[in-house]
């Protein structure tokens, strides 16, 4: 056999970014499953109908820029971009709103920007949050905890759940729909947090569905962290800034604010700090940088829920970080080996 | 085994598979002789050695073959006995499949030694002789580049070496040489260090190995319950690379290594544990090294174990020992899997630096996957041993933005390979690091031919457009010479023309003009003159006309004369620093004019006299003459006052002032001599002049004394300041001499004409006027070869100051042993010596501050100054350290309280020695070494209670700097200017100094509260004995660095005489 010449190292660790990708996406299925336990059938037809939207979309545009189709198919990064919108949307959004975002999702916001690995904003979050601008009530039409509301498991069927996303019949859920726990937060009017709660026992009773939804995303997050596919400090940055935050002014005014851990459990804190901030691309690079990069994040997130228009504010929040991560790298530079301190700015000004 | 040794950890690092218990299963054999060896001439870091055999030569197992040229390089010798059959081009083991020389040797299969012996006591042998001896075996670093082995050995002489590491670690996979050499060695390896212990004395030894090798753990413990070493064997967890040095620097110790720095500049030095055998071997059995153990390992390998290999052996030769299959050989690694080199070639040879030969199958390396997209996962960030941001550099090394690259702190990198191991898209980082690297040389290497190339353009440039200015400056000087000639001629035609216009433009303050209208009125005064005496002489009529006709002439020379002289005592301040020396020539001028007029007016009168005209026309001559008196007195008294302020200027116009006083003194020696003469006759006359005549000799005396005194004094002000080139003003003096001779010789003839009342006389009296100019002419040109000279005297100070520091030091140093034996004796009187002793060093140091001062203002000679200045400082320190150490003495042996008085005069003396190197600092002025001292005095201040190890360190680094710096200086070519290299040897010299005191006062505190609590007499000594050893070590240092720079002044001095002597020739020719 002829020998070869070629550079050290000689030894690689087994694996590609394809085996990263389906790790997240592994750590998605809990998420997925209380998704599916506590709102029923239409979380899971949405992440269904996204990825193969995003795989075709993503194969047309590889073959569009005469790039070999299996090999950038297999590194699954569309089909984990589906997946995080097809988690984040209402259950039961009509179709044409998540074919619209993994359209913007796939091509706009990642393949124009140079594909993998090039774009500079999260493609989920550039999605989700031109989706909320423009189909403001699709994007806000939730559906009751079926368990938690004493409907019982699934009161849709799965027919009838094609029927109100790809149908017309959008009118077959109106009787299950309900606002999300930030959104009665946001429009309780003049009512103070402790009036709010006893008014709607409606939230009272379902907010557990959504706690139960946040711990699963925790637990697929920390099973990430264990395969060192990220490490704690964006996650940690951002939710603790955010608890911090709403400490803060539950601690000042009680009645106006609610407590650190409705923030912490409610809307998409928990799917943003383990699987959308921990975007590596479009996140800082340093684990310095990742401290101020999740940091930032959670604290938008709590200003733009307390006084902002928005009921949630996870997509606003990490589009306007990652707008800032190039900056943040260029002053968080770790300090090497040998070196009095860390290197600053771009050039020599350290 | 438990360590007793904190083991700190380094950032990242990886865990790949391990492939070592392939090769641990079989002891190590020998490889069998090959039937040929190959021995490249370069095996190591540095330049190739120099062969020493030729083709044909029958060489012996052992002999040299080639010879380490150089510093960092390294000898080579046959591993067999065999026949020199080729020494040629040949493959070599480099990454980039390259040929290089190579001996090439035919093995007899006989393996016969050459005579060898080890040395039985090398404690006895000097260390340098030691150093040599193992030098000679051609050892070097058996671990990574192959760092010849006795450089390290020496950096004991210029480092302060508080740790010794063996790095045992073995970090990378595969590999398991150095495991089984610990296995089977151990003894040999404790020997080794044994000998580098010896070498370098140590503090602390320690072995870093890593927790995957139990065995050579064991191996070693028991080895080391033999051996009186006291080392700690450090076990550290297993993650690669922990045997990157640097990295088990930071595992072992805690330090990092300073970026862009070596070990030993923070007080460590590392060696392979294969080199402590070789080193063994070498020092104990007179072996060189010729062979070494070599995994052999790889799928594709049929025994893969460790076999002892002579170095040449040809890989192919070792693959069939092995039983390779070749078949199953994918790729060939020299070296382990992460940062090993693979080879094409199985003609390729083991050198001294090969530990493993992977003979990897497909399955086992299988060729690397196209590589994906970054996505900035940071998995290599968190790896990296050296805490980059590698997938930042990946980027730019792709965009190509290198200075991006370099701010990165690309250089940091190490290649370990980690990066490129865990990255999930299979990015070949390190290629990428290693193509920016090679990018940004290339880049810094056009920039420095670049700017080079700049550089001498624009002195070509600027010397072209130099030359052009002189020359153009030249024409003009010309033109106006030829223009002033010829307005003379027709100034001269007409006579009779009054000469109301010259007086009138004397309005103009253009001096040049002012003096062409004096030069005519003189002119014309000079031929009215010329009449009047011959109408004298002839006793002709008119003469009372002609005589009206010299007086109005003589009035309106003085009108002009006196307008010239305003207007140039005027602009004279406006001026540029030549005009002084201009406004000197024409007063001088000026005074030389009057000189010629009162003569010439002596004469009428003593022709009038001899001719007995009648007394009216005698007092009217003597009238003139007295008239003329005080206007040569105060035309000598302008060119004298011009000439006062001038010498007040420094340097090169000195020296003119005193030519041309002497000509000056010459000159009216001459006229009192005249006068004298004059007087006399009148006297013999019995004329009634005689008197008048008398006073005026008498005022001629006076002024002549004036002069002479004022010579005197310049000459000693010059021999006070800077001496000016002894030479130089010898010429001067003999020119001078020689012309005035001349000079005397024709008025001394003409003064016979005179008498003689011949007609050539006046020929005569014109020959000597234009001797006069001839010797006032040389003297000019002396001038300026002198001011054109003016580094010359740089040569003269040093050597001036140095003799003077030398006697100084003399004295201090006598001073200092009487105070020593006083003190030694405990006499009471000590105390006043060690004041004698302080008085002499101010006086000393008086001596340097005068001395600085007046070489300040010589800007070339500055680099000099600081040598001198410098000495002093070293003088100083040596005197504050001996005291230090006496003080300790004294207070060790007496135990006596007295150490703390002791203490704290060393502590006085170290303030002084600050002191003075404070204003040595001032002195330099705007040096840009100020701002870096101060840097560094900011730096020493901010570790106001400094950790006296961080000092070390930092003297350690300052010495290192300094070293190199002066390297670099033995190295420079003649050409290149060496002032800027030296400079900056001055600084580091100066910035040692002072971390040095820093050092010395902080130890010397510590010895003093030791001293207090009565404790640790032990720890005391050794800390003294390490001030002491740095002592000498910086002595050693500097003294080489004295050394130097005195070889360059030397060489210096040489062309500066040789110059002069050309110069001395020219001139003599110009005066025959």
């Amino acid at each position: 056999m002829a020998l070869i010449r070629i550079t050290s190292p000689h030894a690689h660790r087994p694996g590609n970014t394809g085996n990263v990708m389906l790790t997240v996406l592994m750590a998605t299925l809990p998420g997925l499953a209380a998704m599916t336990f506590f709102f029923g059938w239409g979380t899971l037809i949405q992440v269904i109908w996204a990825v193969m939207l995003a795989v075709g979309l993503e194969a047309l545009i590889i073959k569009l820029r005469n790039r070999p189709v299996s090999f950038y198919l297999t590194d699954y990064s569309a089909v984990v971009t589906a997946v995080l919108l097809g988690l984040a949307l209402p259950p039961f959004a009509p179709w044409w709103v998540i074919t619209v975002g993994v359209m913007v999702a796939i091509v706009v916001a990642k393949h124009m920007y140079g594909g993998m690995g090039s774009n500079p904003f999260n493609p989920a979050m550039v999605a989700y949050a031109l989706l909320l601008v423009s189909f403001p009530v699709q994007m806000t039409n939730w559906t009751a905890p079926f368990v938690m509301t004493g409907e019982g498991w699934a009161v849709l069927g799965l027919g009838d759940t094609f029927s109100a996303i790809f149908g017309s019949a959008g009118t077959l859920i109106d009787g299950h729909t309900m606002a999300t726990p930030l959104d009665i937060m946001k429009h309780r009017g003049g009512f103070t947090t402790e009036e709010m709660w006893a008014e709607s026992a409606l939230l009272a009773n379902g907010i557990g569905a959504w706690h139960a939804v946040s711990a699963a995303y925790v637990m697929g997050g920390v099973f990430l962290m264990y395969r060192k596919i990220f490490t704690w400090h964006a996650p940690v940055a951002m939710l603790g800034t955010l608890a911090l935050a709403s400490t803060f002014f539950f601690l000042l005014m009680p009645d106006q604010y609610p407590d650190p851990f409705f923030h912490l459990t409610t809307g998409a804190t928990m799917l943003a700090a383990f699987f959308i901030i921990t975007d590596p691309v479009t996140s800082a690079t340093s684990n310095k940088g990742k401290l101020w990069f999740g940091a930032g994040i959670g604290l938008l997130i709590f200003i733009i829920r307390s006084w902002g228009n928005y009921p949630d504010a996870v997509a606003f929040a990490v589009l306007l970080m990652n707008l800032s991560a190039p900056f943040i790298d260029q002053y968080t530079q770790p300090r090497s080996y040998g070196h009095h301190k860390a290197n600053r700015g771009m050039k020599g000004d350290s | 085994m438990k360590n007793t040794v904190k083991v700190h950890s380094f950032h990242g690092g990886i865990h790949p598979p391990e492939n070592k218990k392939q090769s641990t299963g079989a002891a190590i054999s020998a490889a069998p002789v090959p039937s040929r060896i190959v021995l490249p001439l370069q095996q190591h870091i540095g330049l190739p050695a120099d062969p020493l055999v030729k083709v044909g030569d029958r060489v012996l197992k052992g002999q040299q073959v080639a010879e380490a040229i150089g510093r960092i390089s390294a000898n080579i010798h046959a591993s067999t006995s065999g026949t020199v059959t080729a020494i040629e081009s040949h493959p070599v083991p480099h990454m980039s499949g390259m040929t290089a020389d190579c001996i090439i040797i035919e093995a007899d299969g006989k393996d016969e030694w050459i005579e060898h012996s080890g040395l039985d006591d090398y404690t006895s042998l000097p260390k340098p002789e030691l150093i040599e001896f193992i030098r000679q075996q051609g050892v070097a670093g058996m671990g990574g580049a192959g760092f010849p082995t006795d450089v390290k050995l020496h950096l004991g002489d210029d480092h302060i070496v508080n740790t010794l590491i063996i790095n045992a670690a073995e970090c990378e996979p595969y590999i398991t040489a150095d495991d089984m050499l610990m296995r089977e060695r151990a003894d040999q390896i404790m020997g080794g260090i044994e000998i580098i212990a010896h070498l370098l004395k140590p503090l602390h030894i320690m072995v870093g190995i890593e927790d995957n090798k139990p065995q050579a753990i064991r191996a070693l413990h028991e080895a080391l319950d033999d051996s009186p070493l006291n080392l700690d064997i450090v076990i550290t967890p297993t993650k690669y690379p922990s045997g990157g040095e640097k990295q088990l620097i930071k595992l072992l110790t805690g330090v990092e290594v300073p970026s862009g720095r070596i070990p030993a500049d923070v007080g460590i030095v590392c060696q392979n544990v294969g080199t402590t055998t070789a080193i063994f071997k070498a020092v104990t059995y007179g072996e060189p090294l010729i062979s070494r153990i070599v995994t052999v390992t790889g799928q594709a390998a049929g025994h893969r174990q460790n076999y002892e290999v002579r170095i040449g052996t040809r890989f192919a030769d070792l693959l069939d020992h092995a039983q390779a299959s070749r078949e199953h050989i994918h790729r060939l690694v020299v070296g382990g899997p992460m940062m090993g080199i693979t080879v094409t070639d199985e003609q390729i040879p083991v050198i001294k630096t090969t530990n493993c030969l992977i003979a990897g199958s497909v399955e086992e390396m299988p060729p690397q996957p196209p590589a994906q997209a970054c996505i900035r996962c940071g998995m290599c960030e968190q790896v990296c041993p050296v805490e980059l941001l590698p997938q930042q550099l990946h980027w730019f090394a792709k965009g190509r933005e290198f200075d991006k690259a370099r701010h990165h702190n690309l250089f940091d990198c190490i290649e370990c390979g980690a990066c490129s191991y865990v990255c999930p898209s299979n990015i070949p980082l390190v290629q990428y690091y290693r193509f920016a690297k090679a990018e940004i040389r290339k880049e810094d290497d056009e920039q420095r031919k670049a700017d080079h190339a700049r550089i001498r353009f624009e002195a070509r440039q600027e010397r072209l457009e130099r030359e052009k200015i002189e020359k153009e400056e030249r024409r003009k000087q010309r033109a106006i010479d030829a223009a002033k000639a010829q307005a003379a001629k027709k100034d001269a035609a007409l006579t009779k023309k009054p000469a109301a216009a010259a007086a009138a433009s004397t309005a103009a303050p253009d001096l040049k003009q002012l003096k062409q209208n004096a030069a005519i009125a003189r002119t014309k005064l000079g031929k009215a003159e010329k009449a009047l005496t011959n109408a004298q002489s002839k006793g002709q009529d008119g003469i009372e006309a002609l005589q009206a006709t010299v007086q109005q002439l003589q009035v309106k020379f003085d009108t002009a004369q006196k307008a010239y002289e305003k207007a140039q005592s005027a602009p004279a301040p406006v001026s540029t620093s030549t005009a002084p020396v201009t406004d000197l020539k024409q007063l001088k001028q000026n005074a030389a004019i009057a000189r010629t007029k009162l003569k010439k007016a002596e004469k009428q009168l003593e022709k009038s006299e001899a001719n007995g005209d009648d007394a009216d026309t005698i007092a009217t001559l003597q009238k003139q003459i007295s008239e003329l008196q005080a206007k040569n007195i105060a035309a000598e008294k302008a060119f004298k006052d011009a000439e006062a302020g001038d010498a007040k200027q420094p340097s090169a116009p000195i020296q003119i002032d005193t030519s041309e006083l002497e000509a000056d003194i010459a000159a009216m020696q001459a006229k009192v001599d005249k006068g004298e003469a004059a007087w006399k006759k009148a006297a013999e006359a019995g004329s009634p002049a005689a008197d008048k005549m008398a006073a005026g000799v008498e005022k001629l005396k006076d002024k002549l004394k004036a002069l002479q005194d004022e010579l005197a004094q310049i000459r000693v002000q010059s021999s006070n300041t800077a001496a000016p080139a002894p030479v130089d003003t010898s010429d001067l003096e003999a020119d001078i001499a020689a012309m005035q001779a001349k000079v005397d010789k024709g008025e001394a003839a003409w003064k016979k004409a005179v008498e003689s009342g011949s007609p050539a006389a006046d020929k005569m009296a014109a020959g000597v006027e234009k001797l006069k100019d001839k010797l006032k002419g040389l003297q000019d040109e002396l001038a300026q070869i002198q001011s054109n000279n003016a580094s010359a005297p740089a040569q003269v100070d040093t050597s001036e100051l140095e003799a003077d520091i030398a006697a100084m030091q003399a004295k201090v140093d006598k001073g200092e042993a009487a105070w020593k034996k006083a003190a030694e004796a405990g006499s009471p009187a000590a105390d006043k010596m060690a004041a004698g002793v302080e008085k002499l060093k101010d006086k000393l140091k008086g001596l340097q501050d005068e001395l600085a001062q007046i070489q300040s203002n010589n800007a070339s000679a500055s680099a000099q100054v600081d040598t001198s200045e410098l000495e002093a400082d070293i003088a100083a320190m040596q005197a504050k350290v001996d005291k230090g150490e006496a003080a300790w003495k004294k207070a060790a042996e007496s135990g006596s309280p007295a150490a703390d008085k002791m203490a704290a005069g060393v502590n006085k003396l170290k303030d002084k020695l600050k002191a003075l190197q404070d204003e040595l600092v001032q002195t330099k002025g705007n040096d840009t070494a100020t701002a870096e001292t101060a840097i560094v005095e900011t730096e020493i201040a901010e570790i106001a209670k400094p950790d006296i190890k961080e000092l070390k360190q930092q003297v350690s680094i300052m010495r290192t700097k300094l070293k190199k710096a002066e390297k670099q200086l033995s190295e420079a070519d003649d050409s290149e200017d060496t002032s800027e290299l030296a400079a900056e040897i001055e600084q580091l010299k100066q910035r040692h100094d002072e971390a040095k005191a820093t050092l010395d006062k902080a130890e010397a505190e510590k010895i003093a509260a030791a001293a207090q609590e009565g404790i640790d007499l032990k720890q005391l000594k050794i800390d003294a004995a390490l001030a002491r050893a740095a002592v000498t070590k910086v002595e050693r240092a500097l003294s080489k660095a004295e050394q130097d720079s005195k070889d360059s002044l030397e060489a210096e001095l040489i062309s500066a005489k040789a110059q002069a002597e050309q110069l001395n020739s020219t001139l003599e020719r110009f005066s025959e």
